[in-house]
């Protein structure tokens, strides 16, 4: 493995939107999930989360996304440590952030319209507003004719699809995606792919979970690779990976 | 864009669903306590109306045996005695009951076999007091003996000090079933109102994660709640105020029985419920609400 070069001793901290310092996670009183990790991701940055299942890749995106707390060690976001940031800050933070959950987590009495509007609508934002611009997000993410769909009558791919429109209707600086392609073909998953690329390209920073090694040797991003909750790689692809 | 969905036309839905098949037991239930609550409430009210009844009614009256003296018949003293006590000042009436009723009363305790016509019954005068001042025993007695009169004045006091103890007992055991009632409704619409909402978790969690902020989704769930549960009385205490109805107009002026009697201005008792049933549920989602994102947190 080759040294990190995204640890947060040799990388500028105030480029970075995402800093870890010696930060670890533990879910109550169960041993740590996550140990000792030190990285920063620099804004802009697209890199893919790796490695076997129970590796705590799930867990890492949950302590940027705010839905966990280090157990040890500093979390700054934005350049703010999160430990110290009052509790009514958290939710302006949280907007920064957009979530593709693994599991979608769409409301199932809104239609994919509402369902992607959600994050707006809690910003505040008036209908008017912003209507035009989530028919073009459905639009551009393929479910122009399935906007008064109720998930439940959402194929895998269209849920896949419209939990990505919410998670980037609000134009956030940090896209997070929790297996992405985990319920999807090798098509839709390539699809996905290039949607994220393209986000990446418009300035969003970019972290996703993935067992997908092929999706992850396609993309030629970087990849923070985690095994027993340790960061054993940041960096570059190593030769073999997904063979 | 789509024919069938038009962006322009689009108004955002609820954060929450309008309708949800798992409201119905909680409607069921809160509506069914606060029935339960509200006719508590209606038959506290008559209880103690109906106690209140029993003391007035004691000790409004009084009762004075006249023992003839040697040189008069009895009828006449307790004739004598009645002309005296109406002049008393805070006596309504005096009037002296026929030897008949005197024999009736004390008929229970002699049997059939005694002759009561050669027996010397003491002849009673019924004394109905005012109502604003009332006269004193003491006062009759004194009015009696100035006539030169041989009689005792009951004024009931040990029938009404038991008539009193029962009706306050039967007043506070109203109001303590009263209370409890309400408040294990209130536990009961705070519990279901927790078990509604936590069968949302999902939606609690996605709209934390999104950025919501804990007062906005605290009030989404106490609105929510608040309505349902106001719905919820208004049903209670409608179908407790139509039940008072019914005993009213059953029971005609003295109510069903006049052990129970319901006035008409009793059924305003229930109006509080709805209003009371809302709080409670919007209080208890309000802090569920809390909890669940405290637990997210």
């Amino acid at each position: 493995m080759s040294r990190n070069p995204y640890a947060a001793d040799a990388t500028d901290a105030d480029d970075a939107v995402v800093r870890f310092d010696d930060v670890s996670m533990r879910y109550g009183r169960a041993p740590e999930t996550l140990r000792d990790l030190t990285f920063s991701l620099p804004q802009g940055s697209f890199h893919f989360v790796t490695g076997p299942s129970g590796a705590g890749k799930t867990s890492l995106l949950k302590l940027i996304y705010l839905a966990a707390q280090p157990s040890k060690g500093l979390l700054h976001l934005f350049g703010q440590n999160v430990a110290q940031a009052p509790l009514d800050v958290r939710p302006f933070l949280r907007r920064r952030i957009g979530v593709v959950f693994q599991e979608f987590r769409l409301l199932d009495h809104m239609s994919a319209f509402d369902n992607a509007a959600v994050p707006l609508r809690i910003a505040g934002a008036k209908p008017d507003s912003y209507r035009q611009d989530v028919a073009e997000l459905l639009t551009w993410v393929g479910l122009k004719d399935r906007m008064h769909a109720l998930p439940p009558t959402l194929a895998g791919g269209e849920k896949q699809r419209l939990a990505i429109a919410r998670a980037v209707v609000g134009r956030p600086d940090i896209l997070l995606a929790d297996e992405p392609t985990g319920n999807v073909d090798h098509e839709m998953g390539l699809r996905i792919l290039r949607l994220f690329l393209e986000l990446n390209r418009l300035g969003t920073t970019v972290l996703i979970a993935t067992h997908d090694q092929d999706l992850v040797a396609r993309s030629g991003k970087p990849i923070l690779h985690l095994e027993d909750g340790r960061l054993v790689h940041m960096g570059p692809v190593p030769q073999g990976f997904g063979g | 864009m789509s024919v069938i969905f038009d962006p322009a036309r689009w108004r955002p839905a609820a954060f929450l669903p309008e309708r949800d098949t798992r409201d119905s037991a909680l409607v069921f239930v809160v509506a069914v306590l606060c029935f339960m609550a509200c006719l508590t409430a209606l038959g506290v009210i008559a209880a103690d109306r109906a106690a209140r009844g029993w003391s007035d009614q004691l000790s409004g009256e009084m009762t004075v045996i006249v023992r003839p003296k040697a040189n008069e018949t009895p009828d006449s003293a307790a004739g004598r005695a009645a002309e005296t006590l109406a002049g008393v000042p805070g006596v309504a009436e005096a009037r002296a009951l026929e030897r008949e009723k005197a024999e009736a009363l004390i008929a229970p305790w002699l049997g059939d076999v005694a002759d009561l016509a050669d027996l010397p019954v003491p002849r009673l005068v019924a004394v109905t007091l005012s109502r604003e001042t009332p006269a004193t025993a003491e006062a009759l007695e004194r009015a009696l003996r100035t006539r030169g009169l041989d009689a005792v004045v009951d004024d009931h006091t040990t029938w009404l000090a038991d008539i009193q103890r029962g009706a306050a007992i039967a007043r506070w055991l109203g109001i303590g079933v009263f209370l409890l009632i309400s408040a294990a409704a209130a536990a009961v619409v705070a519990f279901a109102t927790r078990a509604g909402l936590a069968a949302r978790r999902e939606v609690v969690e996605l709209l934390h994660l999104t950025g919501a902020e804990d007062a906005f989704i605290a009030r989404l769930f106490q609105a929510r709640f608040a309505r349902m549960a106001a719905g919820a009385g208004l049903v209670g205490a409608a179908a407790a105020a139509a039940l008072g109805a019914g005993l009213r107009l059953a029971g005609g002026g003295q109510g069903l029985t006049p052990v129970l009697p319901v006035a008409w201005s009793d059924l305003l008792a229930v109006l509080p419920c709805p209003l009371a049933a809302a709080l409670v549920a919007a209080v208890a989602a309000r802090l569920t609400a809390a909890n669940l994102i405290r637990e997210l947190a």
